[in-house]
């Protein structure tokens, strides 16, 4: 068997993205949180002072690329943990018993939750120019590398997360005991700056913030740790949790 | 190496964490282009040794090849060689029918001319040419069936595997799956492996009849030999002292095959009607009560109970099944 087979890499990609674009209510649900959070804080919170944010940036400007990296964070974790799904459905059998490799399904699968995360994060983008964001001209192409490494590494987690699962049932618990927590300590809302130590300590250790640090970076011209140790630590992160969600993937049983 | 054997399971063992041995030795061969049947309860160890000869489960001890592929050493050998229908539904709801068969197509390496060719041909089989284009999720239970036995023929396999093709489905559609298989048996060069616990479509379809229970083979046959093994017709009867009175019947020339499963005995013989009586006379004479006494034609559901004194569909069972549809129903598995 072959180790890597195209075709086989493809055809999930194909079919998640098939099953992304059909799913228009799960579509709208994904861009209306991000839109709320980036609206309503954003303009919200307009008035408040935060220490860390230079003069000449709005709060809405700061806030973007960290509801980019959300909306990127909570699809990829969703498509890294929708095999719980394939699994309730009966599909992973399916693909299990094909003369495939794990490593092309995990690596279809990864690519094709990537993918649909996104085009959220453009969706986002997209809304927040609307709102007068003010984006880097070319800041999207480096943004694009930041928006992959995070989805990658979502999709790596949730596979994992997706591995310890019998079913859907513990799916909410995890958002709200892992997710929202890595979200909120990632400095995606407020600048590392102002923060006290305890919580410092903590956003420095959650990966998450080396993706939004450096997508802001790239985005909108602005961060509080250099690039290359935003993108080098989101490069190890990256590479050790795809390896192990395949890993863990591999060992699955249909 | 024999051309004609398709399927050689040796001594197919499995052991799960729990140490419940599922299937326990387990050795028989299946021949080029015939309908085989595994017929036995749930939780006979039927699936278990269907996912075995799938490679999707190790076998704790034995082995068995597949067009000369072994399952242990050959597992991207033995994929190639299979195509297989789940017990429970293994499709895409999402994706059209005809998306649903290009997966597989894709993931089996077929090449774009093929797949096209090989997708016309196999939804014409099932007839499902008008509905390729919907969402599977639209389709009726009957029709994610038959859609499902398409995309298993899809590249060619040697061995199709049915997995209980006809569990959760109405009299009316077991009736159409079943002429469906007989068709796709006599116009494709392949050979079905099948598990049922339904003793009427081991007795319609297969040629062979494996009859299984607490994993184990008991005894493998065509329908009518397992049939008239037991004799040409057959009495169940049911008495106050089994052991003393099958005692006395042995001794009779005219009984072909006695068993007793206390407080019944099962008594293979001809011309039954005429010989009620007579057990009857012997009965008192030995004084044992006779409870009940019936007669019939012998049916793989009567091979079953004289070889380990149950009925197939006894109380273990029917929850078993009727959970197993519920979860159908709502499209969902364990």
């Amino acid at each position: 068997m072959r180790l890597i087979s195209g075709q086989a890499i493809y055809v999930m990609w194909l079919r998640d993205v098939k099953r992304f674009t059909r799913a228009r209510s799960r579509l709208i649900g994904n861009i209306v949180q991000p839109f709320f959070f980036l609206a309503i804080l954003g303009f919200g919170l307009s008035s408040a002072a935060f220490p860390g944010i230079p003069s000449g940036f709005q709060f809405v400007d700061f806030l973007t690329p960290g509801i980019v990296a959300m909306a990127v964070l909570f699809s990829s974790i969703f498509a890294g943990v929708s095999v719980l799904w394939d699994k309730q459905f009966g599909f992973l059998q399916e693909v299990l018993v094909a003369p495939v490799s794990r490593l092309s399904i995990v690596l279809g699968r990864t690519l094709g939750g990537a993918t649909t995360a996104l085009i959220q994060g453009f969706i986002i983008l997209g809304i927040a120019s609307a709102l007068s964001v003010r984006l880097k001209p070319f800041g999207l192409l480096l943004g694009i590398v930041f928006m992959v490494l995070i989805a990658f590494t979502a999709v790596g987690f949730g596979l994992i997360v997706a591995s310890q699962m019998e079913d859907f049932h513990g799916f909410q618990l995890i958002m709200n005991l892992l997710v929202f927590p890595l979200f909120f300590t990632s400095s995606a809302v407020y600048p590392l700056e102002g923060l006290p130590a305890w919580l410092r300590t903590i956003a420095y250790l959650n990966p998450l913030t080396y993706g939004v640090d450096g997508l802001r970076e790239s985005l909108i011209g602005f961060s509080s740790i250099p690039i290359e140790i935003d993108l080098a630590v989101l490069i190890g992160v990256c590479a050790v949790m795809l390896t192990v969600g395949s890993y863990l993937f591999g060992r699955s049983e249909a | 190496m024999n051309e004609d054997l398709v399927i050689e399971a040796r001594g197919l063992t499995k052991v799960f964490d729990n140490s419940f041995k599922a299937v326990d030795e387990v050795s028989f061969e299946v021949k080029r282009r015939e309908i085989f049947g595994f017929l036995g309860p749930n939780g006979a160890g039927k699936t278990t040794t269907i996912k075995m000869l799938s490679t999707l489960l190790k076998p704790t001890a034995g082995t068995a090849s597949i067009d000369f592929h072994s399952i242990t050493s050959d597992a991207d050998g033995v994929r190639r060689s299979i195509g297989i229908v789940f017990q429970d539904p293994a499709l895409d709801d999402e994706l059209t029918g005809r998306e649903n068969l290009d997966f597989h197509a894709r993931m089996y390496g077929m090449s774009g001319g093929q797949r096209k060719e090989r997708i016309a041909e196999v939804l014409r089989l099932t007839d499902l040419e008008d509905r390729a284009d919907v969402q599977v999720k639209k389709y009726s239970s009957g029709m994610k069936r038959r859609l499902e036995i398409a995309r298993g023929l899809m590249h060619y396999p040697k061995v199709l595997f049915l997995d209980e093709p006809t569990l959760g489905l109405d009299a009316q559609t077991r009736r159409t799956i079943w002429d469906y298989i007989l068709k796709l048996n006599r116009e494709e060069d392949v050979t079905i492996f099948l598990t049922t616990h339904y003793m009427e479509e081991a007795d319609l379809l297969c040629g062979r009849v494996a009859i299984i229970d607490h994993g184990r083979i008991i005894v493998l046959d065509t329908p009518e030999n397992l049939k008239s093994s037991i004799g040409s017709d057959m009495i169940t009867l049911e008495c106050s002292d089994p052991e003393r009175l099958s005692k006395r019947l042995r001794s009779e020339e005219w009984v072909e095959n006695l068993k007793v499963h206390s407080p019944t005995m099962i008594i293979g013989l001809r011309h039954s009607e005429e010989k009620i009586p007579e057990i009857v006379d012997i009965a008192r004479e030995v004084g044992v009560k006779v409870r009940s006494i019936t007669t019939r034609k012998p049916t793989l559901e009567d091979v079953f109970l004289y070889f380990t004194g149950r009925q197939i569909r006894e109380s273990e069972a029917t929850p078993v099944e009727r959970i197993r549809t519920m979860r159908m129903r709502t499209a969902r598995r364990r």
